[in-house]
């Protein structure tokens, strides 16, 4: 269990001043992943709105060393970092231990970067990989990606007056994806469950190996939530079973945090104003059917947290 | 740009860093972000808890904590997204947020001030602890 | 006194381009190799793997999944303070086109043997030289390889070149698919320390593993710094050059071989020459034997240092020549004929007005030889794309080429300044 008081004497390893929106989830998930590291650690970020608004030249919001390259390669490169390391190290040129962890978008994650991210994982490189996860392309102005959810009106699926729906297929289950790579650890966790996600990073960088974290990051413009909201909007999240927190370590699934109620997934779509059209009267089977979606996949979760744990 | 830089200031091609690299980290402290702030932050002492739930959840660094307690917040940098004052426990109500324009017409530079100095110096005397440890999840 | 060192320390090794060029890496012994197999080019990758599978090399080897990652992960590599290689040829290297800008823009002294193969479509495995041409602009040094030997040797020399402090960008050793990667030759190899003595250590200008220095790699750049950051990077390609030189005789001092920007074949008192780079040079060297027994002033112009393009010496060595034919082994599609034959236009233009000399200098004596490079308009040039996906081009044709130049010395007709070599109408 983590402690903030302890975790708030290290320094800021990501200084203000970055041009992220008022309310941005990104850099909330880069201070907490930070402050779950001790050793020195090395950053590689794909393109997106965490490289772009924290390293406008010459302001670099990065008090570690840091490196964008593109936008699908972020595994890859950090892959090369490692292996640079790990032959340096060997070699006697490199005394210190360093530890490395890529940040990436859902989209430069579950899409574009897919490829490089399985590739890195499959080769057993030793670095955490972070999903900053807000559910579309909002670096680009809010378009649809493959972790954007049924129903979400985005600018590449708005919700019109044939298709009502906004996004009409469900979102792809990256985290699973990513657990089938059976790699030493895998989680999902939320920006707004600080414990729980410095927790999980913290056995991300302590096993050998690669490991991933997928983390809920609200983007305030995209989800049309108050900025003040972004945490919050978290606890929604994890409370309608929408975005479990587990964990699956060494192969074995844990459900990290059981909601003491589920909630009706309307506490979470209601408050955002990218379903605001489900609402609408005549989008009720929508809603029904998004529910039961959620349902369903929560249902396979425990499952598969009885059979694993 | 807030930062008094000027393209005429700025350095030629011959005169920079090799590979568009920035050799200093951390160089976006000298950005002021505070100037996009349309509400401000005002916290008091007097109620703060110091559980931390501000600081853990701040997108801009700005919740300044020294020893693991709140002595302040950076205006230079807060934004102004109301994550504190909402994420401060409901009983305690610790941080308020006031329109940017309210706080800068009635308490003038003193506010400024004031929130500043105690950024640098932090908190003096205090009450006692109400509590020990760190923040819990909400 | 060189021969008595050749017989202590070279070796003859009868081998293959891509097993030469495994060799060198090995050599080479770099700190990361991330590389992806594709034909013609998987030879180096499976030869280095046994390397790596026998502990003959100190490298960490990444087998990436693609060659995006390839070139991503050398970049990482690199930007950790590694020596770091790829090879690659053809769709692969045309996959990793986007991250080859990066490299470049990164001042990342990566080096990378490129086995050439035309580019899809239609999909073809045999050599032409469209993958490479088209990455000319992309701030990448190129060097040509007519054989072995000297894909061996270029790739060597491209370590030094490409890290000396004063360029600090990367560098690809281009050799014709099939024709020179799977071709049989005998080449001559250094001793390992000799390669090792020769490249020394490697001192990378920065680090990210430098972690109580952190830097930040990959800037985003506004208007008001890009600019700057492009000049700059373009202003590193000047002294590549001067560097190609020193690193050439500084290695014929050690090997016996040395190399220039450029190989001047019977050039000296040509009338009509080829200008061609990679294997078919070596064709045309045969013609020109040929041609120089009958009386003809043939000559070639094989390039060497493609990129950056060693405008001024080329000028140089062709301004007394009447008639030239540029050999392009790819296309620009551009109805503008292949790249070579651009660049060689261009430079030429130059010479017609009187803008070469040393360093683009003007003086009096400058002026006087533009009044006269003016009164005799230049060399005619024309062109001839070739070889596309692997077709042969023999003695015969280059023969034609240089009977073409002869008329057009003779009668001062150029005629059609483009044209298609082997190809059936």
């Amino acid at each position: 269990m983590a402690n903030l008081r302890e975790l708030s004497r290290k320094g800021e390893l990501l200084t203000g001043g970055h041009r992220a929106c008022a309310g941005c989830g990104a850099p909330v998930a880069v201070r907490q992943v930070l402050k779950a590291v001790d050793t020195p650690v090395v950053v590689g970020c794909a393109t997106g709105c965490l490289e772009v608004t924290t390293t406008i030249y010459p302001y670099s919001a990065w008090n570690v060393p840091f490196i964008h390259s593109a936008f699908e390669n972020v595994a890859a490169t950090v892959s090369g970092i490692e292996a640079a390391y790990r032959s340096l190290k060997r070699q006697g040129k490199i005394q210190r231990d360093i530890q490395f962890v890529a940040f990436g978008g859902d989209g430069g994650t579950y899409d574009i970067g897919f490829q490089s991210l399985s590739g890195a994982m499959e080769r057993g490189h030793d670095m955490v990989y972070i999903c900053y996860d807000n559910q579309a392309y909002m670096n680009t102005g809010i378009q649809r990606s493959s972790a954007t959810p049924r129903g979400a009106a985005t600018t590449t699926s708005p919700a019109g007056r044939v298709i009502t729906a906004g996004k009409t297929q469900y979102r792809k289950d990256l985290t699973a994806v990513m657990a089938a790579h059976d790699i030493p650890y895998v989680a999902q966790t939320t920006i707004g469950h600080w414990n729980d996600l410095i927790t999980k990073v913290r056995k991300a960088f302590e096993v050998e190996g690669p490991a991933f974290v997928n983390i809920l990051t609200p983007c305030r413009l995209g989800w049309q939530i108050d900025p003040a909201d972004s945490i919050e909007i978290c606890r929604k999240a994890v409370d309608t079973c929408f975005w479990p927190l587990y964990e699956v370590e060494n192969g074995v699934w844990k459900i990290t945090l059981k909601p003491r109620e589920k909630k009706p997934i309307t506490e979470w779509l209601r408050p955002q104003g990218r379903f605001r059209h489900l609402f609408k009267p005549g989008n009720e089977k929508l809603i029904e059917e998004i529910q039961a979606d959620v349902d369903r996949r929560w249902e396979m979760l425990q499952k598969r947290c009885e059979v694993g744990g | 740009m807030n930062t008094g830089e000027k393209d005429w200031d700025k350095k030629g091609w011959k005169d920079v860093p090799i590979a568009g690299l920035i050799t200093e980290p951390g160089t976006a402290r000298r950005y002021k972000t505070g100037e996009w702030r349309t509400h401000r932050p005002v916290w008091d002492p007097e109620k703060c808890i110091n559980c931390l739930l501000c600081w853990i959840y701040c997108p801009d660094s700005a919740i300044q904590v020294k020893d693991g307690k709140v002595v302040g917040i950076d205006l230079e940098h807060c934004k102004g997204c109301g994550i504190c004052a909402h994420e401060c426990p409901s009983k305690v109500r610790a941080i308020n947020m006031v329109l940017e324009s309210e706080a800068e017409a009635e308490d003038g530079e003193k506010v400024k001030e004031e929130t500043m100095r105690e950024g640098e110096e932090g908190e003096k005397e205090r009450k006692e602890e109400r509590k020990g440890e760190g923040g819990n999840e909400k | 006194m060189a021969g008595s060192l050749e017989q202590e320390t070279v070796k003859f090794v009868a081998m293959t381009g891509n097993e030469a060029v495994a060799e060198a890496m090995r050599q080479i012994n770099p700190d990361v190799v991330a590389a992806y197999p594709i034909t013609p080019q998987t030879e180096i990758v499976q030869i280095f793997s046994t390397f790596v599978a026998d502990g003959l090399v100190k490298t960490e080897f990444v087998t990436v999944e693609s060659e995006h990652s390839a070139m991503s992960a050398t970049i990482g590599a690199a930007a950790a303070g590694a020596r770091a290689m790829t090879a690659t040829s053809s769709q692969g290297f045309a996959l990793m086109w986007e991250m080859l800008y990066i490299a470049a823009g990164l001042r990342l002294p990566i080096v990378m043997p490129v086995v050439n193969r035309a580019l899809s479509s239609p999909i073809n495995i045999h050599c032409d030289h469209s993958d490479t041409m088209g990455a000319r602009d992309s701030g990448w040094i190129q060097i040509f390889s007519e054989n072995a030997q000297e894909a061996y040797d270029n790739l060597i020399q491209a370590v030094r070149i490409a890290e000396s402090r004063d360029v600090l960008l990367p560098a690809m050793v281009c050799m014709d698919g099939f024709i020179v990667s799977h071709g049989m030759e005998s080449v001559k190899l250094l001793m390992d320390e000799e390669v090792r003595g020769f490249i020394g250590e490697y001192e990378p200008a920065y680090s990210l593993l430098d972690v109580d220095h952190p830097i930040t790699v990959g800037a985003l750049d506004f208007a008001d710094w890009y600019f700057e950051h492009k000049r700059q990077e373009a202003a590193a390609e000047a002294p590549v050059a001067e560097v190609v030189l020193k690193v050439g005789e500084e290695y014929g001092k050690l090997t016996g071989r040395s190399y220039g920007l450029f190989e001047a074949y019977r050039l000296d008192d040509a009338e009509v020459a080829v200008v061609a780079l990679g294997s078919t040079a070596g064709t045309a060297k045969a013609v020109v034997d040929e041609l120089r027994q009958k009386g003809v002033r043939a000559g070639l112009l094989k390039i060497r240092l493609y990129r950056p393009f060693p405008k001024d010496a080329i000028v140089r060595a062709l301004s007394g020549v009447k008639a030239i034919a540029v050999l392009d082994r790819s296309d620009t599609f551009s109805t503008m004929g292949g790249p070579v034959f651009i660049d060689i236009k261009a430079s030429m233009y130059d010479l017609m007005h009187g803008e070469h000399g040393e360093h683009g200098e003007h003086d009096a004596h400058g002026a006087q030889d533009a009044r006269e490079a003016r009164d005799m308009q230049g060399p005619r040039i024309v062109n001839y794309i070739y070889g596309l996906g692997g077709r042969d081009i023999d003695l015969e044709q280059i023969r034609k080429v240089y009977e073409r130049l002869q008329a057009i010395v003779a009668t001062g007709e150029t005629g059609e300044p483009v044209s298609y070599l082997g190809v059936r109408e």
